[in-house]
């Protein structure tokens, strides 16, 4: 019924202009990682080259940032994975007091601002006396990544009926058999989503990271200090395009693992 | 298979696998215990640990000349907050929380409307896809893109000068308050940056709960004679407002608890961000870095409850 409407022209004329503003800045992103110029924005780039890439694959500092980071994600995804899923599965086998309150607190690192996880953690991690290491930055990752995680397991649990896991028992499995067998593969394309957007977040992170890292430095702080006082203008015009490419391909690969679905993954990031 | 005939409680299964299978079987509240301990362990102790320790830093205040934190409560940290300089930053903030709420309101609404409405297929894809690699792109590109497009010798300069609109530009800039040297340490630039950073943000609640208008409703007002402005104004704005609200609150608490836009892109003048930042950083004053992050806690709490009171969540 609805698509034999046709809409108005600004309206559509107003989306396209709204998707174009969005997209717009990031494939600036791309030109500039191929400027001449080394020392101002200037635009449009006095000339092109592919020097800067070579530049970068040199820079020792970038390869550390970039491996911290990588450290970081993969832990935390792996800690997230685990919490979050045996999270889900607890809420969505069972109806129990204080469900919803359980909802609320796994959400909520996410939806107050990144600023007061950040220094909460931090006054939490000076009150206890713990030192700033990768450890601090894990912790804090691992934290607001389970919410991506549990949404993702959370809505793929709803739609896996009881009656299987109940058959196979019926049949002779136990508990752990039929974890392996029926509610692991169910939920194995949205563990992966799930894990795949919180890599992605985390590998991003920058508020929680500068109140929980001491020296170190994950590829966002790196960008960061670069940010605040540019000294390589072309180095970071190179890192942030492949930082662009790097995120887009597990927001690709969630969203093709969970399309056949109603709840799409990423969409409450 | 005889197994599954000898149905004798509590010995259907062997080995350690299979008595904790029949433990679980029996007892379910204890495997819901096992399943919840790790994730209510690690978010009560980290999390919420972390929260109680920050709320009960911001009653401690700091000594005046040794600049040491006493340990007793006190709400002189909180009175400070209202002095002029500080009131002006929780004052500042919120207005441009308020004002890139509502523009994102209304860049957001045409995407949202169109793609929950009239795109199909390819189309609706292509548009899922639109919205959602900005909003998981990274942050900080994103920020830096601006960046490079704001910038005096930027794309935007270079557009309104070869288009021969640089005495607007120029015009806009010498405004008081929003205005400055360029756009990238203007509040305008902010505004910008934030507005771009959190609009996907906007878009997707507002699109989920367009998604839910039944289209024969539309139908059905036009029939019974209300113009597409009435239809709009009566019909869908009012059940398009959960997702609003939804995406306002996004748009809202991240932009009250940033702190990295307006150091990049902005004038000099703090945000409740950078407050926190300084005095948890340099300055060493914890307890007011810790009152100023309390203030978007409480704005949020605020709005929430001003929204729950105006009807916004009944429709959710």
């Amino acid at each position: 019924m609805r698509s034999d409407q046709r809409s108005s022209k600004w309206l559509k004329l107003a989306a396209i202009a709204g998707l174009l503003f969005l997209h717009l800045p990031l494939a600036l992103i791309f030109l500039y990682a191929f400027t001449t110029e080394a020392t101002s924005y200037q635009f449009p780039p006095p000339g092109l080259t592919l020097d800067w890439f070579e530049v970068t694959w040199n820079r020792a500092d970038v390869w550390e940032a970039l491996g911290l980071s990588v450290k970081v994600a993969s832990i935390s995804t792996v800690i997230a994975l685990v919490l979050g899923t045996l999270c889900a599965a607890a809420v969505s086998r069972s109806r129990f007091f204080g469900r919803e309150a359980i909802s609320l607190l796994v959400i909520l690192p996410i939806a107050l601002p990144g600023i007061v996880t950040g220094i909460s953690l931090r006054s939490a991690f000076n009150l206890a006396d713990i030192p700033y290491s990768t450890l601090t930055i894990i912790l804090g990752h691992a934290t607001f990544c389970v919410v991506v995680v549990y949404n993702n397991a959370v809505a793929r649990f709803r739609r896996l009926s009881a009656s299987m896991i109940e058959a196979s028992m019926d049949l002779g499995a136990n508990s752990f058999q039929t974890f392996r067998y029926i509610v692991l593969p169910n939920i194995a394309t949205a563990m992966l989503a799930g894990g795949m957007l919180a890599f992605a977040l985390s590998f991003d992170e920058v508020i929680v990271t500068t109140f929980t890292a001491g020296q170190q430095a994950t590829l966002p702080i790196w960008m960061l200090e670069e940010l605040v006082r540019p000294r390589q203008r072309p180095v970071t015009n190179v890192v942030a395009m492949v930082v662009v490419l790097v995120t887009f391909l597990p927001i690709l690969g969630a969203y093709y693992l969970t399309r056949s679905g109603t709840d799409t993954a990423g969409a409450g990031k | 298979m005889s197994r599954a005939f000898t149905v004798q409680p509590g010995s259907v299964h062997t080995g350690v696998a299979g008595r904790l299978s029949d433990l679980f079987w029996r007892r379910p509240k204890l495997l819901l215990a096992l399943m919840l301990a790790p994730p209510l362990l690690w978010l009560g102790i980290i999390y919420v640990g972390s929260l109680f320790s920050l709320l009960l830093q911001s009653f401690f205040s700091i000594d005046e000349f040794s600049g040491l934190i006493q340990y007793e409560f006190t709400l002189k940290t909180y009175r400070e907050l209202l002095r002029p300089a500080n009131y002006d930053i929780i004052l500042r903030t919120t207005l441009m929380a308020a004002a890139v709420t509502l523009a994102s309101v209304v860049i957001a609404f045409p995407i949202s409307y169109f793609a929950a409405r009239y795109a199909r297929g390819r189309m609706k894809a292509i548009f899922y896809l639109g919205v959602m690699l900005p909003l998981w792109s990274s942050y900080l590109v994103k920020v830096y893109a601006w960046k490079l497009i704001l910038a005096k010798e930027g794309i935007l300069s270079w557009f309104f000068d070869s288009v021969g609109l640089m005495p607007v530009l120029e015009a806009v800039l010498a405004l008081p308050v929003i205005g400055g040297n360029s756009l990238s340490v203007s509040y305008i630039g902010t505004f910008l940056v934030f507005l771009y950073v959190w609009l996907p943000f906007m878009i997707l609640p507002i699109q989920a709960s367009l998604e839910r208008v039944p289209a024969n409703l539309l139908e059905a007002s036009g029939d019974l004679g209300a113009s597409q402005g009435q239809t709009f104004r009566y019909v869908v704005l009012p059940l398009a407002l959960p997702g609003i609200v939804a995406g306002s609150i996004f748009t809202f608490s991240l932009t009250l608890g940033d702190y990295i836009i307006p150091q990049i892109v902005g004038s000099s003048r703090l945000f409740i961000g950078q407050a926190v930042y300084a005095h948890q950083g340099t300055a060493g004053n914890i307890p007011l870095a810790a009152a100023f992050a309390v203030v978007p806690i409480i704005i949020m709490a605020f709005y929430l409850w001003m929204a729950k009171r105006k009807g916004a969540f009944d429709a959710l």
